[in-house]
């Protein structure tokens, strides 16, 4: 069994993983946060793009149930020696590895490898395509805050085009009961939604008082040459939550980042600090879904 | 050998589909008539039963790539020449995105010499527009038509410089020479790996939008008018090209056309599997595409069926999607697809695979309909055989239709009146081996 995409899961799966998750959440609140679930299993994260928040997620995650992690980043690696992808897979699955993580640049690169190895696969960001497991974590949070996602409205705002947290957000939300808008201008939304769950529109202002969860995307400034947009300010200033659009947002309205936050760009620095910005809550329910994820793989249930 | 007799067939004559026998002998067809059998086997000549089966001009594909010189490891001369004789090909045109590229003479008649002594397959190179394929100055286009280029094309990439494009019309037009374009705007296409729409969206993949091919054709047609030079597009992907070309057929504009097969059968949602078999420029498009495809390749607005056989080896396509190098083969199923796909008649599809892509690249000797005098460049056919494509002469398996059922195959090839394929031999690998074993 593999975990590489929120699209198609039904919803019993995603609650499953939810539930697991709240039970893992009191486990890391313990004096000593292990439980010996998965002693013996080998779980390799091979982060062909680099990451940080990512791989240290997963490294914790599997040390909390005792399973050994081996981690691996691009540079460095066979990889700049000209081997292949597979070659490489196949190299560490070789060792005794029993469930691998990966994250690659290249859209499907994650079913690629589960087809060539008989490892198990988690998919930690496949290109602009799917992160399952950031979705998860921000379903756990806005589950936490909400009690229940049935007709909570969310905004997506941001790159969706080049998204996969925008991607996986889509399904997993909406399939829980969400009812998701994605705000973005047209060279930023993707080209062709037929069949999304979702609404588009190009005006934030038009959607920010009637959202209960506004989840800003990180505008990848190092595009700028690809001109998406005619410069940064212009998109602060009509996609940025600053503190004037955050005092707009509903009383209760969380806004949540899957990070790395470019402060001023996409997220005033105020409105990153405020108690209603869930950014750290979902880095820390990020373990605890990972848990979960890794437990209903190698649990051996 | 002195002669081969096909005993029994239906002939497509110049007057249509005939049950006769086929004498071939000297290289050419000697006779076509009933009850030749008897003069075959008095004179010692290979005498095969073709009754059931379809006698019909070789196929002549327009757009191959043989990889030689400098990718002998995705195919090479001699191998590409098999693949092609298995698909019923008794010519070939080769592009010249070679290492190095096909820009002067030299090289086109090495290509050339090579397809002699493969001998399997007559292999007519194609020349490169710009020397080097880099879009900068012209090839030595006299020497490569003097080589025997009659197709002229940096196929792969798209002659982006308009003024360039239109030199090169204008020096070709007065020798008959014809510009071959593969059609992809750089700007639309940009970061694309596959087409623009609803699949790509979903798995947020770079798109190649219809439109990176419609601009280009537009303004191809438009020099093409200006310089009344002979243009072709080559791998039609979309609608909106056919409308394009039957405008400026209106006008009297030089324009011919090619289709594949793949893009005839597949659409965007092949990608979905996210096997970089799937991957190639341009890429597989929508349903509505491939049904404008169709019709325009029956109702004659696409001339030529051309397969675009672009062998990889298996470990370059191993890759991710995004990774992967672009191109499928297509030379051992193009006529199976495009008979299961469109079920045409008889007559149509040898048209389409045959007389029009022949005259397009001038071949005399090829595309002729079965009559006394013809060299005996011949494809026999069983046009309901049912059968599944799943090894590959080819050096390269990277094929969208391995695996898929297809209805009617090659059952023989004939060059210059000698046997290049036989379908019940392919079927017995010892025998298949190299290029002499069925000679």
């Amino acid at each position: 069994m593999n975990f590489l995409t929120t699209e198609g899961l039904p919803r019993n799966d995603l609650e499953e993983i939810l539930d697991l998750a709240d039970e893992f959440t009191q486990v890391l609140s313990r004096p000593i946060p292990r439980v010996p679930a998965l002693q013996g299993k080998l779980v390799a994260n091979l982060f062909f793009e680099s990451s940080t928040r990512t791989r240290l997620s997963f490294e914790r995650a599997a040390r909390a149930l005792s399973a050994d992690v081996m981690s691996f980043s691009a540079s460095g690696s066979s990889l700049s020696k000209g081997e292949s992808l597979k070659d490489t897979v196949l190299t560490i699955e070789a060792m005794g590895v029993d469930l691998m993580v990966v994250r690659h640049r290249a859209t499907g690169a994650p079913w690629r490898i589960a087809g060539w190895t008989r490892c198990q696969i988690i998919n930690a960001g496949d290109g602009a395509h799917q992160h399952p497991t950031q979705a998860m974590l921000d379903a756990l949070t806005l589950r936490r805050r909400f009690g229940d996602l049935d007709g909570l409205r969310v905004a997506i705002v941001g790159d969706i085009r080049h998204s996969r947290v925008a991607r996986s957000n889509v399904f997993a939300l909406t399939t829980l009961g969400a009812r998701v808008v994605l705000v973005a201008p047209r060279t930023l939304q993707p080209v062709d939604c037929e069949g999304w769950p979702v609404e588009t529109t190009d005006d934030l202002d038009a959607v920010v008082g009637a959202v209960d969860a506004a989840y800003l995307l990180r505008i990848q400034t190092e595009r700028g040459g690809a001109s998406v947009f005619p410069s940064l300010p212009e998109y602060v200033s009509r996609y940025g939550m600053t503190r004037d659009r955050f005092a707009r947002l509903p009383a209760d309205a969380v806004v949540l980042h899957p990070g790395p936050m470019n402060r001023g760009v996409e997220i005033d620095d105020v409105v990153a600090g405020h108690p209603r910005a869930l950014i750290l809550d979902q880095v820390t329910n990020g373990v605890a879904v990972r848990m979960a994820i890794l437990f209903r793989l190698l649990g051996g249930r | 050998m002195s002669g081969i007799v096909l005993t029994g067939g239906g002939v497509l004559t110049p007057r249509g589909e005939v049950r006769a026998d086929v004498l071939i002998e000297g290289g050419r067809v000697a006779a076509v008539g009933p009850h030749l059998e008897g003069t075959g086997a008095r004179a010692g000549r290979q005498v095969i039963d073709v009754s059931g089966l379809v006698v019909g001009p070789g196929f002549v594909d327009l757009h191959v790539h043989l990889r030689e010189p400098g990718h002998e490891w995705k195919e090479d001369i001699t191998s590409g020449s098999q693949a092609a004789a298995a698909g019923g090909f008794t010519a070939v045109v080769a592009m010249p995105n070679t290492d190095p590229p096909t820009d002067s003479g030299h090289l086109a008649r090495y290509i050339s010499d090579r397809g002699r002594q493969a001998g399997l397959v007559t292999v007519i190179p194609a020349g490169c527009v710009t020397m080097g394929m880099q879009g900068l100055r012209l090839s030595h286009l006299d020497d490569l038509f003097d080589a025997g280029v009659r197709i002229f094309t940096d196929d792969g990439v798209t002659v982006a410089d308009s003024g360039l494009l239109r030199r090169a019309m204008e020096y070709l037009q007065s020798r008959g020479g014809v510009i071959a374009q593969h059609a992809e705007d750089s700007g639309l296409g940009r970061g694309g790996h596959m087409h623009e729409g609803r699949v790509s969206s979903l798995l947020g993949m770079g798109g190649i939008p219809a439109e990176a091919e419609t601009v280009i054709v537009a303004r191809d047609l438009a020099v093409a008018e200006m310089t009344g030079a002979a243009y072709h597009v080559q791998h039609i992907s979309c609608a909106g090209t056919l409308e394009l070309i039957e405008a400026a057929r209106r006008r009297g504009v030089n324009v011919t056309a090619e289709v594949t097969p793949h893009h005839l059968w597949f659409s965007e949602e092949q990608v979905l599997s996210m096997d970089p078999v799937a991957k190639m420029y341009p890429p597989l498009r929508t349903p509505a595409d491939i049904e404008a495809l169709r019709d325009g390749l029956r109702e004659g607005v696409i001339d030529a069926v051309a397969t675009d056989h672009a062998p990889h080896a298996a470990h370059e396509k191993d890759v991710p999607f995004e990774e992967a190098p672009k191109g499928v083969t297509g030379l051992e199923t193009a006529f199976s697809a495009v008979r299961t796909v469109l079920d045409p008649d008889p007559r149509l599809l040898f048209e389409r695979m045959s007389v029009t892509p022949a005259t397009i690249a001038s071949l005399d000797g090829h595309g002729n309909w079965i009559e006394p005098g013809i060299p005996a460049n011949l494809v026999v056919v069983d046009w309901h055989e049912r059968w599944t494509p799943e090894v590959f002469l080819s050096k390269s398996a990277n094929c969208l239709f391995a695996g898929v059922p297809l209805a009617g195959r090659v059952r023989f090839t004939i060059l210059d009146g000698r046997l290049t394929h036989d379908s019940a031999r392919l079927d017995m690998p010892a025998l298949s081996q190299g290029p002499g074993g069925l000679r």
